[in-house]
């Protein structure tokens, strides 16, 4: 292999005490149609540690996630949970023995309040057999006082955020007392802030004896929370560590199998007139006076806490939610922006901050995902799509951007992360933008395609096309970004250059 | 291990061939007729498919649905549904007859309008149904109602208006010119009724439209994500209203049909159509969560449906029997569809 020693395959710390584990998964196989999932895998829970999944998209985490909670069947393998070996049948089968998973996409009913959604299928009743009120708040109160989390559990789910929302998520779980928590990329819609309370949960959990299980690709977390951490690569288990043993460079190794030169390679290139000029934007309630310039070949960032209107700003430039103030110049003319299509028209392009909901049609196939958003402007002749044509053009494009695929008709939700990710970049190239507009380019992808996906933001840029990028991800903003605009509660709170920006600086910005 | 070895093992893209789904369907449908085949010679001492008077029967039977069903389906692949088909039939039969009746008829609806070409007859006939469309689908686009409230509001009202048009009165005697296009012409020794020709015809142009033209590319973006869909910059209202006025057009035009065939306009005709046009998209393949559907699946589920019907007369199984195991059949060719397409998802 690379000579580090990554195929080490017992675990760190030398804890193999015989039943000295909470849950311990070995040789575990899981094929589908086609693919090995997961190869003779194992992964060894310690009680009261908080253990991390890493690997690439596709590696296989998600799919020894499902297995240890019930969702699917391993084909062979022994599942041993507090030293008794078990067979679970199901997802409620797993909690009901004690492991509970919060998912990625939060599984809560929105038009129920929070009390309800935790307690349903348990609900208390009263002696008539009616659901008691009083006491489900009772419970919940209770509950969440444990956790030290303020939620109102009267309030109906769908008022909450993202993150009161994952705080629900865990506090029904540890209503079912779990042993084994699993907890897939909780972070991914978090403000620093709510990481940090996040965290404290965690660790409380921990300190009671609980293990967790924590995917994640964001590697500074591994060393914040987790002690320690498996490594998974195209379905293989690679290695156990303790997470103070190694250094981010080790990880990314065993997670990738090679060396990652450089993540962010913003290249100097000539910086050009004013494309897009934004003066006084308004959206009532949302954001207000938001001016800012783009120049052709220059990278603006746009940084700020989640829920600070900076991906609102974006939708409003390219005609999502047209303004209900302000004006936007493209080229030196004043443009009226009340559609996508009319921005379209004008030579933008918009990759939304969310693939699934705004991005993939999820039952097509890669080629028609591909091509959607050019057939506003070419490939049709008196309304035919010249298929052909296109064909080829999506091909080579896809190509460029080593979209890992053996077919362009394969339907797109068989894809990981990044390569979807890729796929609609492909779709906004294909349209040639001179503005490009991306809102999280990178959120959830692995450290392959993103650096493939920096790689390529930057070519466009020396191409001379503006752009305009929206991330949650420090290093990314502070890499990639000529300059930064920090957006804080609806405004904008300042510009930083290249060269005076850092961390602390946005932050300052960000939070005011 | 480089760089290459990774992005470069997978990155041969090409384009290989499937198995289209309908196949699948076809096979249902094989298998059908085979069973009435089969109990066929056990019960009745006869043959259910060597027979050309009733093979033409059965598909002169579901033309007119399948008719609509052809525009059913393009609306439910924008994951929406349409339950005014079957008054438009109604609507647009009378007003396509009030229109073709002889001179000879004593009470005619338009006195002054008697013997014309009956060219104006099925114009006016398809544009009721083109209007009924464009009105539920400017309703769906602009006021954001769900599709299934507003075409119901259409098919209440419509219903109303063809009663209305005559005060009930249903309209005979009508031009042979304009009941020319219910007639059944040998081709080959074969008998193939008109109907049947124009449901083929349709069938075949929808099938280019949604597969080959910018039209079917959006249709079914709309139905997969329609948020997606706006952000690659279509005009989500303005094609679903086109969808609908298709969809409305070919409602229309099953009620001309409908009127030629039956030498005349009641304001009865089409009632629960619409549902058999529904199943029968739904039973080839057609999803209602919608961006799935194809027209090759919505004729062989037509085809389906007029097998079972004819299928069941010729068993001599009686007329209620026979609704209780069409809805049986019905629920069970979805479920097993959906059954199979979890699989292939997952594969």
């Amino acid at each position: 292999m690379n000579g580090t020693g990554t195929m080490d395959a017992t675990p760190a710390g030398g804890a193999a005490m015989d039943g000295g584990y909470l849950l311990e998964v070995e040789n575990v196989r899981k094929e589908f149609p086609g693919v090995v999932a997961l190869d003779n895998v194992q992964l060894r829970l310690k009680r009261g540690s908080v253990h991390a999944l890493m690997g690439e998209n596709g590696a296989g985490k998600s799919t020894l996630m499902k297995i240890v909670a019930g969702i699917y069947t391993p084909d062979s393998g022994s599942f041993k949970l507090r030293g008794e070996d078990i067979k679970l049948r199901g997802p409620l089968d797993a909690l009901e023995h004690g492991i509970a998973m919060i998912h990625q996409e939060l599984n809560l009913m929105a038009p129920m309040t929070v009390a309800e959604n935790i307690w349903i299928r348990r609900e208390p009743l009263t002696r008539f057999g009616f659901v008691d009120h009083g006491e489900m708040r009772r419970k919940t109160a209770e509950l969440f006082k444990r956790l030290n989390i303020d939620i109102d559990p009267d309030v109906q789910v769908g008022t909450l955020t993202v993150a009161s929302r994952q705080m629900v998520e865990i506090a029904k779980a540890v209503s079912y007392e779990s042993d084994v928590l699993i907890m897939d990329e909780p972070t991914s819609a978090l403000t620093e802030r709510e990481v940090d309370h996040l965290f404290t949960i965690i660790r409380a959990l921990r300190g009671q004896g609980k293990g967790i299980i924590y995917i994640t690709h964001k590697m500074n977390e591994l060393f914040e929370i987790a002690d320690e951490f498996s490594v998974f690569r195209d379905g293989k288990y690679i290695a156990t560590k303790l997470s103070h043993e190694v250094t981010r460079d080790d990880i990314i190794r065993m997670m990738v199998g090679r060396e990652i030169t450089q993540m962010f390679p913003k290249e100097e290139v000539p910086i050009g007139a004013v494309v897009l000029s934004a003066k006084g934007l308004t959206l009532k309630g949302v954001f207000s006076d938001v001016s800012f310039d783009v120049r052709s070949g220059e990278i603006l960032g746009i940084a700020g806490l989640v829920g600070s209107g900076r991906s609102n700003i974006a939708e409003t430039v390219f005609g999502v939610t047209p303004a209900d103030a302000g004006t936007i110049e493209l080229f030196g003319k004043t443009v009226r922006i009340d559609s996508p299509s009319t921005a379209m028209r004008h030579g933008m392009a918009f990759l939304t901050e969310d693939r699934k909901e705004t991005g993939c049609f999820l039952l097509l196939d890669i080629q028609e995902n591909t091509q959607m958003a050019v057939l506003q402007s070419g490939y049709v002749k008196n309304g035919f799509v010249k298929q052909k044509h296109l064909s080829r053009d999506s091909v080579e494009i896809s190509q460029a951007l080593r979209v890992k695929t053996p077919d362009m008709a394969e339907p797109i939700i068989n894809l990981s992360g990044g390569n979807q990710q890729k796929v609609l970049i492909a779709r906004w190239l294909l349209t040639k933008p001179k503005i490009l507009i991306l809102d999280e380019p990178t959120r959830g992808i692995d450290v392959g395609a993103k650096a493939e996906i920096h790689r390529l933001i930057s070519k466009l840029a020396g191409q001379g096309v503006a752009v305009i990028m929206i991330s949650s991800e420090m290093p990314e903003v502070l890499g990639m970004s000529d300059r930064i605009m920090v957006v804080h509660e609806g405004r904008v709170t300042g510009f930083l250059d290249r060269a005076e920006a850092s961390q602390v600086k946005i932050m300052e910005l960000a939070s005011h | 291990m480089s760089t290459n070895e990774i992005a470069g093992s997978a990155n041969v893209i090409g384009s290989k061939k499937r198995l289209p789904p309908e196949v699948s369907i076809l096979g249902v449908l094989i298998g059908i007729a085979i069973v009435f085949e089969i109990l066929g010679w056990i019960f009745v001492g006869d043959s259910f498919l060597a027979n050309k008077q009733r093979l033409s029967i059965i598909i002169l039977q579901v033309s007119v649905i399948g008719i609509i069903a052809v525009g059913v389906t393009q609306v439910i692949i924008t994951a929406g549904v349409d339950l005014s088909s079957g008054s438009i039939v109604g609507l647009s039969a009378m007003v396509a007859a009030s229109l073709a009746q002889t001179s000879a008829n004593p009470r005619a609806v338009y006195p002054t309008l008697t013997d014309i070409s009956p060219i104006w007859a099925i114009l006016a006939g398809l544009g009721v149904g083109l209007l009924a469309g464009i009105v539920n689908g400017s309703l769906i686009a602009r006021t954001k109602i769900p599709p299934f409230i507003a075409t119901l509001g259409m098919m209440v009202s419509a219903r109303g208006l063809a009663k209305w048009y005559t005060l009930g009165q249903p309209v005979a005697l009508l031009d042979d010119s304009f009941t020319w296009f219910g007639k059944s012409f040998n081709i080959f020794g074969f008998p193939l009724p008109l109907p049947v020709i124009v449901f083929l015809l349709v069938a075949v142009i929808c099938h280019i439209a949604l597969t080959y033209t910018r039209y079917g590319k959006f249709t079914y973006a709309i139905g997969a994500n329609p948020q997606a869909a706006r952000v690659s910059g279509i005009n989500i209202g303005g094609h679903l209203i086109k969808v609908y006025a298709v969809a409305g057009l070919l409602s229309g035009l099953a009620g001309v049909m409908t009127a030629a065939r039956a030498a005349s306009g009641q304001p009865g005709m089409g009632v629960a159509y619409e549902l058999d046009a529904i199943a029968a998209a739904v039973i080839g393949g057609t999803s209602l969560s919608g961006g799935v559907g194809r027209i090759t699946g919505t004729v062989i589920g037509t085809i389906i449906l007029g097998v079972l019907t004819s299928g069941f007369t010729f068993l001599k199984v009686g007329a209620y029997y026979q609704e209780i195991i069409k809805g049986i059949i019905i629920v069970s060719a979805v479920i097993i569809d959906q059954h199979r397409q979890n699989k292939r998802k997952k594969a």
